[in-house]
């Protein structure tokens, strides 16, 4: 019972919770590069979906075979071969969607989905729980670039899959060139990113998971640079970095010195609790 | 010389790697909330682009395409990015004590940078000749280096800014850098009139 209830959760959890692309802030370049159309947006999410289940089951898999220092490469090799052959099939079958996403779809081997999943989950999970949860993170992925693809297409294009949209035209709206260029790809994102943080807030109590830190951003190797990664976390919630008001500073706190010795402590701590 | 321009003007102004071809938002978006891991971050990015170009572009045309193996360029060249990357930082460690520290802790996070992977793969789809290779490459890092500067400029008077709590943090981010994205659509046409 309990297992069945857990499977069921990591296959949710993808869609709002941890959505890798509004929550996890995971392959931020194709979602911004391919969501011109809502088509667009699709396949590139259906296309790393397939490669995203097919990588966590190989690698959890393999999970006891390979030694821990040499996971990364062992892991790009699996992920840039399955996107090999992903691109033979588009090619064969799809080859205006190829055409379209062009550079993107053999850019998926770099995709911090994958290997942030290969890292964060299927790594320490057995295959069926990895699969499951590359099924859940692939239609949140999909889910997100369809939200994308589609409100730029219809801002930018008048068009929703290609089909005009037809109060657009009779309600006097003119479509904006702008939402179809890169400009209004990182405003649609900025907003598509405060929807969900607004709606992740208002339905799970807790705060979403940390992001940009070495569990979630794969290309952190090594001890010496999740030290970056730890000092630059670019996350919602209350920022450190605000100039507080000037009434509600201790005195103590107003000696010069006494906050550059407290701020790194204070991170020490949550690292450790971490 | 007329032709190392338009590569180079265009890699840096008008198809900018983050802000226009939208490679390596990972790494613009994570680190440019300092001036020093920006700096640190570019001149990286630029050093590995330009190695890992005048590497895998030998490697390309006369190894894999003569045996017709094209179509392994990812794997090859996320193989050969990611042995760059460790034997650079080799390399640079013992050699130039100095760039290592301005740069070491940087080199790892970038062989899943897809800036690399992406420059790489542009070059060999327009097929450039390996001066014009490098040239993009060059243009490619100054473009980032250039969008990361900027970035960080703007990202560090936000700091100070009354923004509503849903957008605090990264939705603020973005937003600043879809401004600084319609600044660069300025350049368009810029080549078409200087070069004719």
């Amino acid at each position: 019972m309990a297992k069945k209830k857990s499977s069921g959760r990591e296959l949710v959890k993808g869609i709002i919770k941890e959505n890798p692309l509004f929550v996890l802030m995971l392959g931020t370049c194709p979602a911004l590069a391919v969501t011109t159309s809502a088509a667009n947006g699709v396949g590139m999410g259906i296309a790393a979906t397939a490669v995203l289940i097919l990588s966590n089951l190989v690698i959890s898999l393999l999970r006891k075979i390979v030694p821990d220092r040499v996971r990364i490469p062992v892991y790009i090799t699996v992920i840039a071969s399955l996107v090999t052959i992903l691109q033979f099939l588009l090619e064969a079958y799809l080859p205006e969607l190829n055409s379209s996403l062009g550079i993107f779809i053999p850019l998926i081997t770099v995709n911090c989905i994958i290997l942030g999943r290969a890292e964060a989950f299927a790594r320490n999970h057995g295959p069926w729980l990895s699969v499951l949860d590359g099924i859940g993170m692939g239609i949140g992925f999909t889910i997100a670039l369809l939200f994308m693809g589609g409100l730029r297409e219809i801002l930018g294009f008048g068009t929703f899959f290609d089909m005009p949209v037809p109060w657009i035209k009779e309600g006097g709206f003119q479509p904006m060139m702008i939402f179809g260029l890169p400009a209004g790809g990182f405003a649609i994102f900025g907003l598509m990113v405060a929807i969900t943080n607004s709606l992740t807030r208002k339905f799970y109590k807790r705060q979403p998971l940390e992001t940009m830190d070495r569990v979630h951003y794969p290309g952190s190797v090594s001890p010496s640079t999740d030290a970056i990664y730890e000092e630059t976390e670019v996350q919602d919630g209350p920022r450190p970095a605000r100039t507080p008001d000037p009434g509600s500073v201790p005195e103590a706190l107003k000696k010069p010195g006494a906050l550059a010795v407290e701020t790194p402590d204070k991170k020490d701590e949550s690292e450790d609790a971490k | 010389m007329k032709t190392f321009l338009i590569i180079m003007l265009s890699m840096v102004l008008i198809d900018n790697l983050v802000l226009s071809r939208f490679l390596g938002i990972c790494s613009f978006l994570g680190l440019t909330k300092s001036l020093k891991n920006a700096m640190g971050m570019s001149i990286a990015v630029i050093f590995v682009m330009l190695v890992a170009t005048a590497v895998t572009y030998p490697i390309y045309w006369s190894i894999l395409e003569p045996v017709n193996l094209g179509y392994l360029q990812t794997v090859v060249f996320i193989l050969v990015i990611a042995a760059v990357v460790q034997v650079l930082e080799a390399i640079i460690r013992k050699t130039f004590p100095p760039l290592y520290n301005a740069m070491g802790i940087y080199l790892p996070l970038i062989t899943t940078n897809c800036a690399i992977l992406g420059v790489m793969l542009i070059n060999i789809q327009e097929a450039y000749s390996f001066g014009d290779a490098m040239i993009s490459s060059l243009g490619a890092g100054v473009g980032y280096t250039l969008a990361m500067f900027l970035f960080t400029g703007v990202r560090e008077k936000m700091e100070k800014a009354d923004i509503p709590p849903f957008f605090e943090g990264l939705p603020s981010t973005l937003m600043a850098a879809s401004i600084v994205s319609v600044s660069f659509m300025g350049f368009k046409g810029v080549i078409e009139n200087l070069f004719g």
